[in-house]
């Protein structure tokens, strides 16, 4: 008697080990939630919120601080638009040819290699940008200097390309035999049943990958660091450097005096650059919950 | 004309038989297709291209630095002498430090969410969870650590303060792949196991783990690489350009590869000299980087096999 009730004890006491762990997550998120509005409060309240955002002048250090983030958050958009240039159609076509075309064992080498590509640290590619990348970019297109937001947009397009590649290719594979079988069978051909029917098909799918691609380059840190140029102004085209939120961060940090308001303002870009990719994230799960129900996967 | 006909006639003007002016004609159509297809197989070269350039130039730049020496001795002369031995052993520390707090904890996380049927507003409340937290730049966890750990503990900037944040931002990797792992394992093992009078517990510790423990064990293989060339959390909370030696406790600062690469590409006075050495840094941490992910990649495909699937 005694000994089952032991063990109904030791049964519960799991239960809520596990349960407590499987808690962590939200209380990690809801922490960084908490860290970034407390440490960002004095900027909040010492300026006005409309001018912390759309302001135009970045200029943390002077005697007379501005704190306007636009310069930045137009940086982080420069890059990440231009990366989606790159990584959209490399990444969706890499997937189309993994689905389409690859034959058994291309596709066994072909989706390892993806993987690699997405495992290269982030710092390899800054690097191989600044040294090998930006120089040669600055030759062939005769730019005042090769670290600029092109560059970095190329680089960061590359890097999401995997991303947008490896889960497009997931949204192809749940597309059923069946609609393949069908379109093939009114007398389409391979292309016509690609792009009328599978593809529609694994549309949101394939957005959920394209704004998924979106979040890893707006987050993205030491390539832009190293490559976009780190100027904190407004660009005037794609040639000019930029200083994209995410290195503000990681250049400024080390310099900024704690409690200062620069040191609050790094936060406050820190919560502007985790609610943007919050959105995403949200969006990017509305869409692919529809496509589950859509296709009949459930939930 | 018999009515059939008529009637088709009536529609477009064409007889059956006839040729439909349509896009598709059967030639531009299997010229659309040929098109189509040729830009795919671009794409694909594209990316691959891009792959090869980049690791024959780090590779080609890299392996004339990379010596017996340049592996086992400290930095000297300000970064343009001697090898990069404490970055490698720091970059050994965080990782390690990283997975002993992440591992546990993420493989708890996913027992609970697969083998307890907890309420359904939970799961989808942890669900979210996990997805946003994946969805986090990485700097903000590097923030966090730096406001929580460094500061609001006191840990200061220290391998303790590093392995933590890197850990939080690997935690939704880890229990994803444990979740993936302990979801493969057939449901009548577990009902094998219970009706053997084996309570809940004991059917996953004696029979769940052990059968989902070689996909567990490729999930942390894959965190593993993830950890190692992670910058941007250990930026402020645990990397620093230079220490004497090796560090002694967990509350010393160390010195991390990739942080290496960047401090030696921004800071300093001769980058002449220092170019090189981050030619080799690179060379190292892209092949340790790869060689971890490579050993995943070839343990996924053999698991496949298991379970008679």
């Amino acid at each position: 008697m005694d000994n089952k009730k032991v063990r109904q004890f030791k049964e519960a006491v799991y239960r809520y080990v596990f349960a407590v762990s499987a808690l962590a997550s939200l209380a990690f998120l809801v922490g960084i939630i908490l860290t970034l509005f407390t440490q960002s409060l004095p900027i909040l309240t010492e300026r006005p919120f409309f001018d912390l955002l759309f302001g135009r002048h970045w200029y943390p250090t002077h005697t007379e601080a501005e704190f306007g983030m636009l310069p930045l958050i137009v940086g982080s958009a420069a890059v990440t638009i231009g990366a989606m240039f790159v990584c959209v159609p490399i990444g969706v076509g890499t997937a189309l040819y993994i689905h389409e075309l690859a034959s058994e064992r291309q596709r066994a080498l072909l989706k390892p290699t993806i993987e690699i590509l997405a495992g290269i640290p982030s710092i390899v590619y800054g690097f191989f940008g600044m040294v090998v990348v930006a120089p040669l970019l600055q030759d062939i297109l005769h730019i005042p200097t090769g670290l600029c937001a092109f560059t970095a947009a190329l680089i960061l397009g590359i890097m999401a390309t995997p991303t947008v590649a490896s889960l497009s290719e997931d949204a192809l594979s749940f597309v059923p035999t069946s609609f393949r079988e069908a379109s093939l069978a009114l007398g389409a051909n391979r292309w016509q049943t690609l792009t009328k029917v599978v593809v529609p098909a694994a549309g949101s799918g394939i957005s959920t990958a394209i704004i998924l691609g979106m979040g890893r380059a707006v987050g993205e840190t030491m390539t832009v660091l190293m490559v976009a140029g780190g100027a904190a102004v407004i660009p005037r085209n794609l040639f000019d450097p930029v200083r994209p939120m995410t290195s503000t961060i990681a250049a400024e940090m080390g310099e900024a005096v704690m409690g200062s308001l620069h040191y609050s303002a790094l936060f406050a870009v820190g919560l502007i650059l985790f609610l943007i990719t919050l959105g995403i994230n949200i969006v990017a799960e509305l869409i692919s919950r529809k496509y589950r129900l859509k296709l009949g996967l459930g939930r | 004309m018999n009515i059939q006909a008529h009637a088709v006639q009536g529609m477009d003007g064409y007889l059956p038989g006839d040729r439909l002016p349509s896009r598709w004609s059967p030639r531009s159509r299997d010229l659309a297709q040929a098109l189509g297809f040729a830009c795919l197989v671009l794409c694909v070269l594209i990316s691959l291209f891009f792959l090869g350039f980049l690791i024959y130039f780090i590779a080609s730049r890299g392996a004339s630095v990379i010596s017996w020496e340049f592996l086992t001795e400290a930095p000297r002369r300000a970064m343009t002498r001697g090898g990069i031995a404490p970055a490698i052993v720091g970059t050994f520390y965080l990782t390690a430090g990283a997975i002993l707090f992440v591992m546990p904890l993420g493989l708890a996380s996913a027992i609970y969410l697969c083998e307890y049927t907890p309420k359904s507003y939970l799961v989808n409340l942890i669900r979210l969870s996990i997805n946003n937290l994946a969805g986090v730049p990485s700097v903000v966890f590097g923030l966090f650590g730096f406001a929580v750990f460094v500061k609001g503990f006191g840990f200061g900037v220290s391998i303790l303060s590093g392995s933590l944040t890197l850990g939080i931002m690997a935690l939704p990797g880890i229990i994803s792949a444990s979740q993936e792992a302990i979801l493969a394992v057939p449901q009548s093992y577990r009902e094998a196991s219970l009706a053997l009078g084996a309570s809940h517990w004991q059917t996953i510790r004696e029979i769940v783990l052990p059968s989902a423990l070689p996909g567990i064990l490729t999930g942390m293989i894959l965190t593993i690489g993830r950890v190692a060339g992670e910058t941007a959390p250990i930026l402020f909370t645990a990397a620093t350009f230079y220490t004497r030696g090796y560090p002694d406790s967990i509350f010393s600062e160390v010195m991390a590869l990739p942080y290496h690469i960047y401090a030696l590409m921004t800071e300093g006075t001769r980058p002449e000299l220092q170019t090189p050495i981050a030619y080799g840094c690179s060379l190292i941490l892209l092949c340790l980087v790869l060689a971890v992910s490579a050993l995943a990649i070839v343990l996924r495909q053999r698991q496949r096999f298991s379970y008679g699937s």
